[in-house]
């Protein structure tokens, strides 16, 4: 296992390094100099020129990448072109909006997801089944920007159980910690109802695949009753394409939720790489992509250790 | 009393009648066998049994065991009955356990469930249980994972299973189609000793009339849904009033009428194997021990004459698919030779074997699952034209194609036909005429009959050796059943553990085994006639000390 990790790690470390390549130099190759856009389409040569200077963009870009790449190593992800701060703080800071929301609509989700999928396995193609697995269609199709602002004008207008929007921020009291928590709410029950949809639907024809095999009828001939073998027998077998999937949306929760962020005015990671982009902040743009890259990396790691966890048969065959 | 009484049962899965008044009874203690070929509807008479029918069956009729009316019974006393009075073992020992539990959760379980015996004493009984089916703590714990299990040893797991509470039926399914001839041997008289000491009842289900001639003190044929013919085992074979079972015993045993070895010895053999190795990796125990290997074939030398007919038979796992695969350059040898039409075939480039795969073709076990459903048999069968060095056009193919079906004994007008519209015998007909279109010299057979019921194994057996007769086929026959080695080859080579253990002509080594290899192998493979002499002696005896056997079954 050990072995296998560090095989993993050093895998992960080399994709890390491979990927910075590409993200810098596809960045720098880009047309679009951050320099001119900071000082608008009027400003002399000279005064270019000098900004150029300050901010290093006169030197090559081999060795302006060097400089980046050390600097991650170190943790010093560099100043953003356009906020009079660190890269580092800037992602720190949308990091304590982005995770809790991705955490938070992924364990909804997933709670919601899983027992439904299972319910529409056991009872396939009968009512229940088709009812619950058309809701999930639905839940697939509506946009989930839509289905936010449902959720602001029946539980933020109407029943003004929670803020319509913002971020107030985490805090050092528990009331504090409480109002962020609840700013979070709707945004993370928008993101987490079409990813539940997803996840339900892909439960529920992982278990009916398990259901068909051979050791559920010995299950069942050992005298275990239906519903026994269906979360005694069939669930963990089931559970490799789901984790598969709930993988993939952790990682899209983090970083790709900007409508959301937009809709209920969150200071994510979303909002943040979207700017610098516009802005031509690269440095920022950058940090943030391999920031994802890193998460991305060390999910699916996770995921793997999950599979072996689940599955004896992938412990020693890597 | 009968434990177990069937009455005038009738199953649909909605219009369609899968299974037509069948009757059937059996005696505490008793042995009854089901035989009949596939879809003769034994599986779900067995399943009925269980009321695990699959979703949307219609049962009528009455399924009486041991007083309980089964099919009126409701779910929950279903579930005590089930693994606790009735057990069941199955055909598939490889798919019958699930993976991601320990052999002594999945044995404990049914213990913990019908008895509520604590975690530390069901698994106690697990671990008795085990050791009585021959799967002793020093070499297998309860912490083993299925996947860490041989074939053999899951069915071992998968008989603990049923039997760990002494159910008064024990109902077993084809439980050894899938094994090999010696371990068939051993996994039945297993189940043979389980009955004995629990005196329990066992309803046996197979294919095979040997096996069940062997084990059954009562036999039921079935086909197509129906009960053909009942009654005592002996009775109903030795007289074989029915003309089915005449046709079934008259299949099983079948040798096809073949001209003896005709060619005279070439001075240059089609094919010759010299001294050919085959190593795998093993794992690495750590990141700096070298790692091991394991000889999957070890220094095999032999050679096959053009229309000579060659038996390959071991147990599973004696190296025998993996030599298969190095003669159809597959896979190449660590070292040594193979010839094939004076040419080294061992270690050409891919591109210089066309010639060689033209001339030798293959012939799996499964023939639906070496189909691709979505072709017709037209491109089914034309796929090795590819190896031809000039391109057929449309037309030629066709023809070609038309002929090749009629040599098989399918027509022409069979072309446009999906796999799934062939019966299983058509479907082993398709791949052998995929086999012969380019005109090879050697085909390589592995297992082509194992998958097959027996009247069809016969009809297929019958082809091959017409083909041999006919096209002067070269055969290499991997096998391990050793009737289908004596139908059709000439030449027997007897694999273990990699090595070529005996060699002779096929009649010699089956009368008159050498090797232990070989005499395990021939003792081990069932067989109709000996099965009813050793019943009749038995017989015999008995009627010597008690007078006439009383049956009461037959009428």
């Amino acid at each position: 296992m050990i072995a296998f990790l560090a095989k993993r790690l050093a895998v992960g470390f080399a994709t890390l390094l491979a990927s910075s390549v590409i993200v810098f130099f596809v960045l720098e190759v880009l047309p679009g100099d951050p320099a001119r856009i900071m000082l608008g389409m009027n400003a002399s040569p000279e005064t270019l020129a000098a900004l150029r200077l300050e901010m290093g963009l006169d030197r090559p870009i081999p060795i302006r990448y060097l400089d980046w790449i050390m600097g991650l190593a170190i943790g010093d992800f560099g100043r953003s072109y356009t906020y009079s701060s660190t890269v580092m703080d800037l992602i720190l800071e949308r990091l304590g909006v982005s995770l809790p929301l991705a955490v938070i609509a992924l364990t909804l989700s997933t709670l919601i997801a899983i027992p439904v999928g299972v319910f529409a396995a056991a009872r396939r193609g009968r009512a229940a089944d088709t009812i619950t697995m058309g809701a999930a269609q639905v839940g697939v199709a509506i946009p989930n920007f839509w289905f936010a602002l449902l959720l602001i004008y029946v539980f933020a207008v109407g029943l003004r159980l929670v803020p319509a929007g913002g971020f107030p921020g985490w805090g050092e009291t528990l009331a504090d910690n409480w109002q962020a928590l609840k700013a979070l709410i709707l945004p993370a029950v928008a993101l987490a109802l079409p990813q539940a949809a997803i996840l339900a639907r892909v439960t529920r024809s992982a278990m009916v695949d398990v259901m068909g095999e051979d050791y559920i009828r010995t299950a069942r001939a050992k005298g275990m009753p239906h519903r026994t073998v269906l979360w005694r027998h069939a669930l963990r077998n089931a559970l490799i394409p789901v984790l598969t999937i709930m993988g993939l949306q952790f990682a899209f929760l983090l970083a790709g939720t900007i409508i959301i962020e937009n809709v209920f005015y969150l200071p994510g990671l979303g909002r943040l790489i979207f700017q610098a982009i516009i802005q031509r902040d690269l440095i920022v743009v950058e940090g943030v992509l391999m920031l994802l890259v890193a998460t991305i990396i060390l999910i699916n790691l996770a995921v793997d250790i999950c599979y072996a966890l689940i599955d004896p048969r992938l412990r020693l065959s890597r | 009393m009968s434990l177990l009484e069937i009455e005038n049962l009738s199953l649909s899965i909605g219009d369609v009648p899968i299974l037509k008044n069948i009757e059937l009874s059996i005696a505490p203690g008793e042995v009854m066998g089901i035989v009949g070929e596939s879809g003769s509807g034994k599986s779900l008479t067995a399943l009925a049994i269980m009321k695990l029918l699959p979703e949307g069956t219609m049962a009528r009729g009455r399924v009486t065991f041991d007083g309980i009316d089964i099919l009126s019974a409701p779910e929950p006393s279903m579930c005590r009955l089930r693994g606790d009075d009735i057990g069941m073992v199955f055909q598939e020992p490889m798919t019958a356990l699930n993976p991601v539990k320990t052999i002594g959760e999945q044995v404990a379980e049914g213990i913990r469930w019908h008895t509520g015996a604590r975690r530390a004493d069901a698994e106690k009984r697990a671990r008795a249980m085990l050791d009585r089916v021959g799967l002793p703590e020093s070499k297998v714990p309860l912490s083993r994972y299925p996947h860490e299990l041989s074939g053999g040893q899951r069915q071992r797991v998968v008989i603990a299973i049923a039997c760990a509470l002494r159910p008064k039926l024990l109902i077993a399914d084809e439980p050894t189609t899938a094994l090999d001839v010696v371990l068939q041997a051993q996994i039945l008289e297993l189940l043979r000793d389980l009955v004995q000491e629990n005196r329990m009842s066992l309803l046996l289900i197979s294919h095979d009339l040997a096996v069940v001639a062997e084990m059954a003190d009562r036999i039921t044929i079935m086909r197509r849904g129906a009960v053909i013919e009942t009654g005592d085992t002996t009775r109903v074979l030795t007289r074989q009033a029915h003309p089915y079972t005449r046709q079934l015993a008259e299949a099983s045993a079948h040798v096809p009428a073949r001209a003896a070895a005709a060619a005279p010895p070439a001075a240059e053999p089609l094919l010759e194997v010299r001294d050919v190795v085959r190593d795998y990796p093993l794992r690495r125990r750590s990141l700096l021990a070298r790692p091991g290997k394991f000889r999957a074939v070890d220094g095999v030398s032999f050679s096959l004459r053009a229309g000579q007919s060659i038996a390959l038979v071991g147990r599973s796992g004696c190296g025998k698919s993996t030599l298969a695969r190095m003669i159809l350059a597959l896979d190449r040898p660590t070292s040594g030779t193979i010839r094939f039409m004076g040419e080294d075939i061992a270690t050409r480039a891919n591109d210089a074997l066309r010639p060689a795969r033209r001339n030798m073709q293959v012939v799996f076990q499964d023939p639906y699952g070496s189909f691709n459903p979505r072709h017709k048999a037209e491109r089914l069968v034309a796929e090795p034209l590819h190896l031809l060095d000039e391109p057929l056009s449309k037309a030629e193919r066709r023809t070609l194609v038309a002929e090749t079906l009629e040599q098989v004994g399918l027509s022409a007008a069979d072309m446009d036909k999906y796999p799934h519209e062939f019966s299983g015998g058509q479907r082993q007909r398709l791949s052998i005429a995929r086999a012969i279109i380019t005109k090879p010299k050697l085909i390589i057979a592995d297992e082509p009959v194992s998958a097959l019921d027996v009247s069809i194994r016969a009809q297929i057996l019958d082809l091959f050796a017409d083909l041999n007769a006919r096209l002067n086929l070269a055969y290499l026959f991997i096998t391990h059943d050793l009737t289908a080695a004596r139908a059709i080859t000439d030449t027997v080579l007897v694999m273990h553990e990699g090595r070529i253990v005996e060699t002779g002509p096929t009649e010699t080594v089956l009368r008159h085994p050498a090797s232990d290899v070989a005499r395990t192998l021939v003792a081990a493979a069932p067989n109709l006639a000996q099965a009813l002499e050793t019943r009749q002696r038995r017989l015999a005896n008995a009627e010597g000390s008690f007078g006439l056997p009383f049956d009461p079954h037959t009428s």
